[in-house]
């Protein structure tokens, strides 16, 4: 091996472990997002239920987590719109929920990771307050949807 | 401290899932699902034809935070035991092949990646949350689950004695 392509390996490795570091510190900046979400504006898994038990004005429900996810369970009448971490999740969300009147119960949830670790529920709830609606939940989800939503027994349903 | 904070959460059980979390215990482990899905360049890769190996398949996404934070150890982890016998195959749960493609080179990953589906995420016990990991001996019986994010070191751990236990799984 000449010293040209010795010194192209060493760049290559430098560059690869630049990324695997960078990468890291962009996933620290935002492993708190959900966590930044105000408090008042959570709801819990209990109260939740009791809503979509009870004769009260139900929430409009909307999955912005995985497709995947949604198909092997999801919160029965919940719609799914899309990982709003990314911007065609955001664009399906404001396309979908543009039309409704700014007073609509809106409920968002995701359960794709641990909380702070959630990619999704933040930028979802930033744009409906962007948007101007003033009556939206966070569905509060610790660990994830398996382990606080459906292994608890509240309502699941699968498919489309 | 993300990192720790994060195991502490990975310890939480996943109750639907009849499947061990406890290498090493003496009750039969049962067989790891078999499925086929397509890798990144449309070839099917079937969890049977890795019989012999053992294997860490790995639930994740290129969205999930604490996912890609464990890529790196992986590579290493199949440059290291790979030559012995570990075979990791990522099973990616992002809604398109794009991004996951895109990672991949990003990363320069030397293993497979295939695309998810509902089907095998259920016959695995649900994956409703990220990353979820097996670890599957050479018999092709669960050896290991992990849910949630875990130190390398106990990837490391139970690869080494599932690759020293050869064949000699307990048989269901």
């Amino acid at each position: 091996m000449n010293s040209f392509q010795t010194f192209s390996k060493y760049v290559a490795r430098m560059l690869t472990g630049a990324l695997l570091v960078s990468s890291a510190f962009i996933s620290s900046l935002f492993a708190f997002q959900a966590g930044s979400i105000p408090a008042a504006r959570l709801i819990q898994a209990e109260d939740l239920v009791k809503l979509l038990n009870g004769s009260g004005e139900k929430p409009l429900i909307i999955q912005v987590g995985s497709r995947l996810f949604y198909l092997q369970a999801h919160i029965p009448g919940s719609e799914y719109i899309g990982p709003a971490s990314s911007e065609a999740g955001i664009s399906q969300l404001r396309k979908r929920l543009d039309p409704l009147p700014r007073n609509k119960f809106i409920v968002l949830y995701c359960g794709c990771c641990p909380w702070n670790h959630c990619p999704n529920v933040k930028p979802a709830n930033d744009a409906l307050q962007a948007m101007g609606f003033q009556n939206v939940k966070v569905l509060y989800i610790e660990n994830n949807f398996g382990i606080d939503w459906v292994n608890k027994g509240y309502p699941v349903a699968k498919g489309e | 401290m993300f990192a720790l904070l994060a195991c502490g959460i990975a310890i939480a059980p996943f109750a639907p899932a009849k499947l061990p979390n406890n290498p090493g215990n003496s009750r039969p482990h049962p067989l790891a699902p078999d499925f086929a899905l397509r890798d990144l360049n449309g070839k099917e890769v079937r969890l049977s034809s890795y019989r012999g190996k053992v294997v860490l398949l790995d639930f994740w996404a290129t969205w999930c935070d604490p996912c890609r934070e464990e890529i790196p150890h992986f590579i290493e982890m199949q440059n290291k035991y790979g030559a012995q016998g570990l075979q990791i195959i990522g099973i990616s749960m992002d809604d398109s092949a794009d991004p996951v493609r895109y990672f991949y080179h990003q990363f320069h990953m030397n293993y497979p990646v295939v695309m998810g589906d509902a089907k095998t995420a259920e016959q695995y016990g649900g994956v409703l949350g990220l990353p979820i990991a097996f670890v599957i001996d050479p018999a092709g019986h669960i050896y290991a689950r992990h849910i949630g994010p875990t130190p390398p070191s106990v990837f490391e751990k139970e690869v080494r004695l599932a690759l020293q236990k050869g064949t000699s799984a307990p048989v269901k």
